[in-house]
């Protein structure tokens, strides 16, 4: 069964459409890497699966009732807010919010805490971290969330190169669990080496649905960002860096 | 119950006993209690019954009731700086009040009282939700509640002076300060209904205010209706400082006062900060009237006096340090 | 245009009226202007035909005045200076309690302003009178009413001053002193006054809970329940004072017989006498 089926999905705010005929499914094992230009959609879309735009067409998610759509999937936010000084370990088990409180807490905190290298600073105050730390966190907390599916918005803008990669092989290790996840990134370069599939938006819509390779062609990245790029292979993966704007 | 919860309540149970300890007859404390427990129908058991624990009891409820709305506020809003009196919600049941007050009907219907103040502390609370938008910034929000307090203080003061009665306009005071002096029981049982049907709802809202600390997107995909969270809030803090200003009138700051004070001691979490602050809320209140009555005795100095006095230097602090981290 | 002019003529007038302050004075005033509930009633009961031109609204509400009745032949003014001055009187007669801008504007207007302390005891009744008569020229009616009042209150006046246990209670808590005229309509009708037990002389707030332990024989209320609502009044609905109305142990009295010190204070003072002599009785 599919983590998320969405159908037809349109969005329109103040008489402007965002989100066009958006039909996506997302299946146990993907790592799907959302991307597109600055206002292609990304982040409207992830809300409109989630029920937290109104939206016309289907998701699969937006359909359940709140606590049990939080129990299928967990959602992280680009606007990384925490608003009082409550210990890390307090903020990750937040995530248990939508679970009945049980003997599965303490452990979910545990493993959130342990996967994302926070067990060190489990008791300081989450605001006096750093912003990159104060990431973590709140990858932490949507991990111990427990959802099958994970809706995670620039979850490595901010975060230097070592933490936004230690962050995208958590993602994949959690894909191989048989976790589902949508990730929107603006790193070609961690989408092209760390997600399975790629889904590419534009103006609403989507204009590239598939493997990295087949996504990241010369002739899309013109079309898409208007950037030519370089793509080669090293260290076991593939490399992708956006070169130069293409003049058109 | 927490360390703190416990030290909290043992404050408040002590202070309860000194207030009703302290009064212009001055009794022994053994007296006068064992009088209140064990006394018989004379003089002093009256005292005890009618003035002091009416008294007592009533800073109870409504420092309890402002130190939990104060907490709620500020979870809901995300924001230190939000407190009942601050935003103006004080002000605009104290409004209510004195409508049905000076129109008759709380004569005529005595529950007129506390529904006035309650209906119109709600649409104080709607009103400044309104224009603070869904994460109140602190400047969006001072100005919202300077706003709706100046308004409110305005048409309080206009229906004072067209009251025919000549003391009517002077009372303005009462309605600015609070006081809890010469209340009875009848005014517990008439607020105490109320407070408890306000605090039920915002006590219960606790994880809700708790996964707001990640904000309203994070909040609502974590399961929480912000909807019914909302709901929660507006009935639960206008019935709390409706029914609390309709008898006492506005005592401001204790909503402000409390929460910061106790934030660092409950890990600064609303589910563990909201009862701790109506602990501390009836704790301040007790000390604040036992002060009241033991600095100058013989005026009737009100209690919005010496809580703005403890309050306001912390507002001032509070502002810096939002200043200070640069907030909006 | 005209009145402006007059005002500012008026105004370089006081200038040297204060520099001659003796001017005029033998002579009676013509139009008296009366700007207070007290002042009014001295000034009706002294004043001859056609000498107060207007009084006090207040004067005319039976809550606050004695002679409400008498006030409805005089025309009423709301005590500001503009229509005061229009009125034109040679005298304007003021509590000490009135608005000061206001007197003092008249005074800088040129206006002979006379201004009467309140009362505080059958002492400064008589003196009033007789001061009064002397500011309107009417020393001889005067000095008939001070000496009757000084009679009529001779034959009230009870042996002892120290029988049943009497307290006054109003709105906002207030008690009277001794040292008040209801203190001295108190003792004169044979009561000791409560208020010198919690000692408060002069008068002042006595707390609830001090008039419940004192246990007052007579708890005296009345005197300035206005109309509509106010929060001082709601002290009289208190369970304390329920409880002494429903022991019989309260009584109202009339606040416009001793607002001011007039020689109807001896209205307050003979049910005052009645009182004692019912509570004696039981």
């Amino acid at each position: 069964m599919s983590l998320l089926t969405l159908r037809s999905l349109r969005v329109t705010l103040r008489n402007r459409p965002i989100l066009n005929d958006i039909s996506l499914q997302v299946e146990r094992g993907e790592l799907v890497g959302l991307i597109g230009p600055n206002g292609a959609g990304k982040t409207t879309l992830l809300r409109a699966a989630l029920g937290l735009v109104p939206s016309s067409g289907q998701s699969s998610l937006a359909d359940l009732a709140p606590r049990e759509r939080a129990r299928a999937a967990a959602f992280l936010p680009q606007a990384r807010e925490i608003a009082w000084p409550i210990a890390v370990e307090d903020v990750v088990a937040l995530g248990r919010t939508p679970h009945a409180p049980g003997p599965d807490d303490r452990n979910a905190v545990e493993a959130a805490l342990a996967r994302t290298g926070l067990l060190d600073l489990r008791r300081r105050a989450a605001t006096r971290l750093s912003g990159g730390e104060q990431a973590r966190v709140l990858i932490a907390r949507a991990l111990a969330q427990e959802a099958p599916l994970l809706l995670a918005d620039e979850p490595a803008a901010g975060l230097d190169p070592s933490h936004a990669i230690s962050t995208m092989k958590v993602f994949r290790a959690l894909a191989g669990e048989g976790h589902g996840l949508v990730v929107t990134l603006h790193d070609l370069g961690l989408a092209a080496r760390h997600c399975t599939r790629l889904v590419a938006l534009k103006d609403g819509c989507i204009v590239a649905d598939g493997p990295p390779s087949e996504v990241l062609t010369p002739a899309r990245m013109r079309a898409i960002f208007g950037v030519t790029a370089f793509h080669g292979e090293a260290d076991g993966g593939p490399v992708f860096q956006p070169l130069d704007v293409t003049r058109d | 119950m927490s360390r703190v919860t416990a030290a909290l309540a043992g404050l408040v149970v002590l202070l309860f006993l000194v207030s009703l300890s302290i009064g212009p007859a001055g009794i022994g404390p053994l007296t006068s209690l064992n009088a209140l427990f064990l006394g018989s129908d004379g003089p002093l058991a009256l005292v005890m019954r009618e003035i002091r624990l009416p008294r007592a009891l009533l800073a109870v409820l409504v420092g309890g009731g402002l130190g939990l709305s104060g907490a709620a506020l500020q979870g809901y809003l995300r924001n230190p700086l939000a407190e009942p009196g601050l935003i103006g919600v004080s002000a605009t049941a104290a409004f209510g009040a004195v409508l049905a007050l000076q129109t008759g009907l709380a004569a005529a219907y005595a529950l007129a009282l506390p529904a006035f103040a309650l209906a119109f502390a709600a649409a104080g609370v709607v009103l400044v939700l309104l224009l603070a938008g869904p994460r109140g910034g602190s400047v969006t929000l001072i100005l919202a509640g300077i706003a709706v307090s100046s308004l409110a203080g305005a048409l309080t003061a206009l229906v004072l002076n067209l009251s025919p009665n000549p003391f009517a306009a002077n009372e303005i005071v009462f309605w600015m300060m609070g006081s809890l002096a010469d209340r009875s029981m009848r005014h517990v049982w008439l607020a105490a209904p109320f407070i408890a049907a306000g605090a039920l709802p915002l006590l219960l809202a606790r994880r809700g205010l708790d996964a707001l600390t990640l904000g309203e997107d994070a909040a609502e995909a974590m399961g929480i209706r912000l909807g019914r969270l909302r709901l929660a809030l507006v009935v639960g803090v206008a019935g709390i400082v409706g029914a609390a200003t309709a008898v006492a009138g506005t005592i401001g700051f204790v909503g402000l006062v409390v929460p910061h004070v106790l934030r660092p001691l409950t890990g600064a979490r609303p589910s563990r900060l909201l009862p701790a602050s109506a602990l501390g809320g009836a704790a301040l209140v007790l000390a604040a009237d036992i002060a009241v009555r033991v600095v100058l005795p013989g005026e009737d100095l009100k209690l919005g006096v010496v809580t703005a006095l403890i309050g306001a230097p912390v507002f001032l602090r509070l502002i810096l340090m939002t200043r200070a981290e640069g907030a909006p | 245009m005209s009145v402006f002019r007059r005002i500012s003529e008026a105004l370089l007038a006081g200038v040297v009226l204060a520099a001659a302050p003796a001017l005029g004075e033998t002579a009676a005033p013509e139009r008296v202007v009366s700007l207070n509930v007290c002042t009014d009633q001295l000034a009706m009961l002294v004043a001859g035909e056609g000498q107060l031109v207007s009084i006090s609204r207040l004067t005319r509400d039976p809550a606050y005045s004695a002679m409400a009745d008498e006030a409805l032949a005089y025309p009423v003014n709301q005590g500001r200076a503009e229509e005061i001055y229009l009125l034109a009187p040679d005298l304007v007669l003021s509590g000490s309690f009135s608005s000061l801008a206001t007197t003092e504007m008249l005074r800088r207007l040129g206006i002979a302003v006379e201004v009467f302390p309140p009362a505080n005891s059958f002492a400064d009744v008589a003196g009033q009178i007789r001061r009064m008569g002397e500011i309107l020229g009417r020393e001889t009616v005067a000095e008939k009413i001070a000496i009757r009042f000084d009679q009529d209150l001779d034959e009230l006046r009870a042996d002892r001053a120290s029988g049943p246990r009497a307290a006054f209670y109003g709105a906002g808590g207030w008690t009277s002193g001794s040292r008040t005229l209801d203190g001295e309509a108190l003792s004169a009708a044979g009561f000791s006054n409560v208020a010198e037990e919690a000692g408060l002389s002069d008068g002042g707030m006595l707390p609830l809970e001090l008039l419940a332990l004192l246990e007052p024989d007579l708890v005296i209320t009345g005197g300035d329940d206005g109309p509509g609502f106010s929060r001082r009044q709601e002290i009289m609905s208190h369970p304390i004072l329920a409880r002494i109305r429903a022991a019989g142990r309260d009584a109202g009295l009339p606040g416009a017989d001793r607002v001011c010190g007039t020689p109807h204070i001896l209205r307050a003072v003979r049910r005052l006498a009645e009182l004692r002599r019912g509570l004696e009785a039981r």
